[in-house]
């Protein structure tokens, strides 16, 4: 049977965390879309899901050679969003990780950092100019017409985007730091 | 940067993939391989696995054999030049092992 759970995930490692949670009670993902997650029935622990962000989109050629390589390697492509990819591969297989060394995992946290930060600095250069001129027309008495609150609210709201995507960021910042200092000392 | 890497330590993932690849074989083959010759210690990520295929190939100390008609899935094997760096690793490897043994068991 199939199930449809509506729900947002800001932290890819949580949401996979959520997929491997769900699966463990026998409800295996197979599809998405903007915040939908369609399930099916399984035994309960049939599959790990890992998730991914591609270099490029999966439509790129460089993006097909490496999932049909994940395909040879037994790896299941179960869903793509933008660059994002939901992988899985049957349990019983044993642990299931894409990657496994230092240099690696920074080269992918680095990845969703900078996805993070290319967000962060579009809400950033909407979020100023809006908000200088919001403030500026009202403390001036609208010189420039009545529109101050108009570009203070799309001014906060922006701002608020990007202390989100600075929010967001901040621990993948702290990871990739923490994975540079132990690479100093060993693999 | 890149030419003093060359000269530096091998990471095991590397080190164990050239090892497997003295036999011409695919990548799901590689994993298994490299798996087995640490007993299970080195587990290889399909992601790892392939960026570290396509930087050997890139620097030639592996290559893809020449396939034949029908089979789907690319076969690598090490080249002279790979085989060479194997050897300064083993070398390498020995010498630490002596100085280590010396200074702290006074071999």
């Amino acid at each position: 049977m199939k199930h449809i759970v509506r729900k947002a995930f800001w932290d890819f490692e949580k949401e996979e965390q959520w997929l491997n949670d769900m699966s463990a009670r026998g409800m295996a993902f197979t599809d998405y879309s903007w915040c939908r997650y369609v399930f099916t029935d399984t035994p309960d622990q049939q599959y790990i899901y890992r998730i991914e962000l591609l270099e490029n989109l999966p439509t790129h050629a460089e993006s097909i050679a490496y999932l049909r390589f994940l395909e040879e390697n037994g790896v299941e492509v179960v869903a793509t969003y933008m660059r994002w990819v939901y992988l899985r591969k049957p349990a019983s297989d044993g642990v299931f990780d894409i990657y496994t060394d230092i240099d690696s995992k920074i080269r992918h946290y680095q990845r969703i950092n900078y996805f993070w930060t290319v967000f962060m600095i579009i809400e950033f250069a909407a979020a100023i100019p809006n908000l200088t001129l919001g403030i500026t027309n009202l403390l001036m008495h609208e010189p420039f017409g009545n529109f101050s609150y108009g570009n203070l609210i799309i001014g906060a709201a922006t701002l608020s985007l990007a202390i989100l995507f600075l929010a967001l960021d901040l621990p993948l910042r702290r990871k990739i730091k923490k994975l540079r200092q132990e690479k100093a000392i060993h693999e | 940067m890149p030419e003093s890497n060359e000269r530096g330590a091998l990471t095991e993932a590397v080190f164990y993939i050239l090892l497997a690849l003295y036999t011409p074989m695919h990548g799901y083959r590689i994993m298994q391989t490299v798996r087995d010759l640490s007993s299970g210690r080195v587990d290889l990520g399909a992601g790892t696995l392939y960026g570290a295929i396509n930087t050997l190939l890139e620097k030639k100390w592996i290559q893809p054999v020449a396939g034949e008609q029908g089979s789907r899935k690319k076969e690598y094997t090490i080249t002279t030049l790979g085989k060479s760096v194997v050897e300064s690793e083993i070398k390498r490897l020995q010498d630490l092992i002596e100085t280590g043994g010396k200074i702290v068991r006074g071999i």
